[in-house]
């Protein structure tokens, strides 16, 4: 009979949070999935079961394609440069140098800022002619640039936008991640004869990889999931040269109000970003060493 | 591989106020076995540091066969060096470990598998070889330091407290390892360990470190037998040596504190020209427990009540009271002594140390001790 009691009691605590978790999490993913296999309603006209029509449309969809491109290039430039560089930073940072709480705290200071306010410090930065850039190229006699208009250069453009927030983010977990390195490898080390670049590659970048795993699939799912500064910044613009998937998703559906497209560009989203996670985690597990 | 000698010329290491070096000077002989001894915070642990390099020296040399090397960095000076914590890399194996120098230094391949087969062997680390640090022991990590510093085949090896992570019987078998293996490569071997019976046990010269500056530096048997000063008298043997205050007094010397109630209790323990001083300074007397023995009636000695007794099997550690002093007394077994029995103890001549009440330093000159030196093996 206790038993019982109890039993009741634990699933009514349970209760307010399971409704939450369900009302907004678990029910409109499910929502989510299911819509995705029916038309949009519109107006009078109800939603009909479509089958896979939305997945067909999608493969023949040169716009989700083009979007897709810009995405993969952005993640496979923007992460690389972000970890290699919060790398360095960290480095050097941990080093001895003179007032390095100002500099850790200078480099960690655009993660503190909201993507949107980082996003307008930049369209300062990228303004044709009086922008800092342009002002600075004036100096050595370059020409204007409309950084964000030409289609060549705008991915370009937002891409140093993210590395230059993310960075210094992933700086502070390479920080201290070097913190619980001791001192007496390095010494150990230098006793042997190991140069600073050999102790790095033999030691300390060994020594990491877990850090490093942490940082890459945090920064695989960022590069999809961050895209305040494509609002700010262009809209996606110029002809979706600088859309991503999210914010293609965003469009389709509260701009063109096509929710069910919307629903199958999420779901597809979803798929591949667990792929690539699970993917990250086997590939780079086997070589990660945990203490 | 044999080693070369070190010398170190008053050397010195400040940070800012802090002086934790302060002129110290001594020679580690070609293939000796030099211990750093003292009390934790007297420096040595930088003395190491800076004859390895690790840290750069505030003033003073170290030279390394002959030549100075204040100035270069570690891998210029020929030493190999174990830490305090192992400082083993968690990510590789052991072989990875002990190979990490040849690697770096290019060392053929076939020459690599030639030295590691025989140095596992030595250590018996080779069923080992592909574990990772946090897959062996303590006693088995700490074999994996020393092999990483045997391989490189350097002629000096430095070792800052090595054995202080062991337990007592692995310390105990280490410390013999230890020496067996110095002798046999012949290395030059600087040690650092605040423990004095490690020290006793395994050095031929030890170097006694108090408050960043050289106490004494002698031959363990010359330190126990003839410390040339209070600190080193304290600091050397188990239990440490007695030192009794004394007072001159009309008759000679007495123990300082007993003339309140002036009875027959105390009065002279020693005639005046026994003690090598001739005004009236404080002096301390130092006796080691295993001199004192009791006196028999009529001879001369110190009155003393028994406070404690301590059964170590052969003996007995005895603490007696005597004015305002505690003695310890290592006594025979045989003598059934009850707390608070009224004794008397003597000693011989030969077995009695003075030191300077104020500056601590032996009074009988510093000379070299007159005992001969054990010879080396
Ligand atoms: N990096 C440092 N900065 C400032 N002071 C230091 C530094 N390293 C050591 N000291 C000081 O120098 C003195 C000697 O330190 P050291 O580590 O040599 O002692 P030790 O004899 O090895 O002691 P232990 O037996 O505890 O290891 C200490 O007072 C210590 O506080
Ligand atoms: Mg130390």
């Amino acid at each position: 009979m206790t038993r019982r009691i109890e039993w009741i009691h634990g699933w009514l605590l349970l209760t307010p949070a399971l409704v939450l978790l369900f009302a907004f999490t678990h029910v409109p993913a499910v929502k989510t999935i299911i819509d995705s296999f029916f038309s949009t309603p519109r107006g009078a006209r109800p939603a009909t079961f479509v089958g896979t029509a939305n997945y067909e449309f999608l493969l023949n969809d040169a716009t989700f394609w083009r979007v897709l491109e810009n995405n993969a290039l952005y993640a496979l430039v923007t992460i690389p440069v972000s970890i290699a560089l919060a790398i360095a930073m960290a480095l050097w940072v941990d080093g001895k140098l003179k007032g390095r709480g100002f500099v850790r705290m200078a480099y960690f200071a655009p993660t503190v800022l909201p993507l949107i306010a980082t996003a307008n410090i930049w369209m300062f930065f990228y303004t044709p002619g009086f922008g800092l850039i342009d002002q600075v190229r004036a100096l050595f006699g370059g020409a204007q640039v409309n950084w964000l208009g030409d289609p060549q250069l705008v991915l370009g453009a937002v891409m140093v936008v993210a590395i230059w927030k993310e960075a210094g983010f992933f700086m502070i977990f390479y920080l201290a991640a070097l913190q619980s390195i001791p001192p007496s490898l390095r010494e150990a080390a230098a006793i042997e004869g190991a140069s600073r670049w050999t102790f790095f590659r033999r030691v300390t970048f060994p020594l990491l990889m877990p850090t490093t795993l942490f940082v890459s699939i945090n920064a695989v799912i960022n590069a999809v999931r961050l895209v305040d500064h494509i609002f700010v910044m262009t809209e996606g613009g110029p002809d979706n040269h600088s859309s991503l998937l999210l914010y293609y998703i965003y469009e389709t559906a509260f701009k063109f109000w096509d929710t069910a497209y919307a629903s199958t560009l999420t779901v597809v989203v979803l798929a591949i970003l667990s792929v690539l996670a699970i993917g990250q985690f086997h590939l780079i597990d086997r070589r990660v060493h945990y203490r | 591989m044999s080693g070369v000698s070190i010398e170190v010329r008053a050397l010195e290491k400040r940070w800012g106020e802090t002086v934790a070096v302060d002129r110290v000077s001594f020679t580690a002989e070609a293939g000796a076995f030099t211990v750093l001894l003292g009390p934790s915070g007297c420096g040595k642990s930088t003395t190491l540091r800076l004859v390895a390099g690790l840290e750069s020296a505030s003033g003073g040399q170290v030279l390394i066969d002959g030549r100075d090397v204040t100035h270069r960095p570690p891998n210029g000076r020929d030493i190999a060096m174990v830490f305090q914590s192992y400082a083993l890399f968690p990510h590789l194996n052991v072989a990875e470990n002990i190979l990490f120098g040849l690697k770096v230094r290019r060392v053929a391949k076939a020459e690599r598998a030639r030295r590691l087969d025989r140095v596992a062997e030595m250590l018996g680390l080779t069923p080992l070889l592909h574990r990772k640090p946090s897959q062996i022991s303590g006693g088995q990590q700490q074999r994996t330091a020393l092999a990483r510093a045997i391989i490189a085949e350097k002629p000096i090896c430095l070792m800052d407290e090595p054995l202080s992570n062991l337990d007592a019987k692995l310390r105990h078998e280490m410390r013999n390892e230890l020496r067996a293996l110095q002798r046999a490569l012949g290395l030059t071997m600087v040690y650092v360990t605040h423990d004095q019976a490690e020290a006793l046990s395994m050095a031929d010269r030890i170097v006694v470190l108090n408050q960043g500056r050289v106490e004494q530096a002698d031959a363990p048997r010359a330190l126990y037998d003839r410390p040339t000063s209070a600190f080193v008298a304290r600091f050397i043997g188990t239990p440490p040596m007695n030192l009794i205050e004394i007072a001159r007094c009309e008759d000679g010397w007495r123990a300082a504190g007993v003339e309140n109630g002036g009875t027959s209790r105390g009065g002279a323990i020693l005639d005046r020209a026994s003690v090598p001083v001739a005004d009236a300074r404080p002096v301390l007397l130092g006796v080691r427990p295993e001199d004192l023995a009791l006196a028999d009636a009529g001879t001369p000695g110190i009155e003393a009540t028994v406070e404690s007794v301590e059964y170590l099997g052969a003996d007995n550690l005895v603490s007696c009271r005597t004015a305002d002093q505690v003695l310890t007394a290592r006594l025979p077994h045989r003598r059934r002594l009850q707390a608070g029995a009224p004794i008397r103890l003597t000693w011989p001549a030969r077995a009695q140390h003075f030191f300077d009440g104020g500056s601590g330093r032996r009074l009988d000159g510093d000379g070299p001790a007159p005992i001969p030196a054990i010879s080396k093996a």
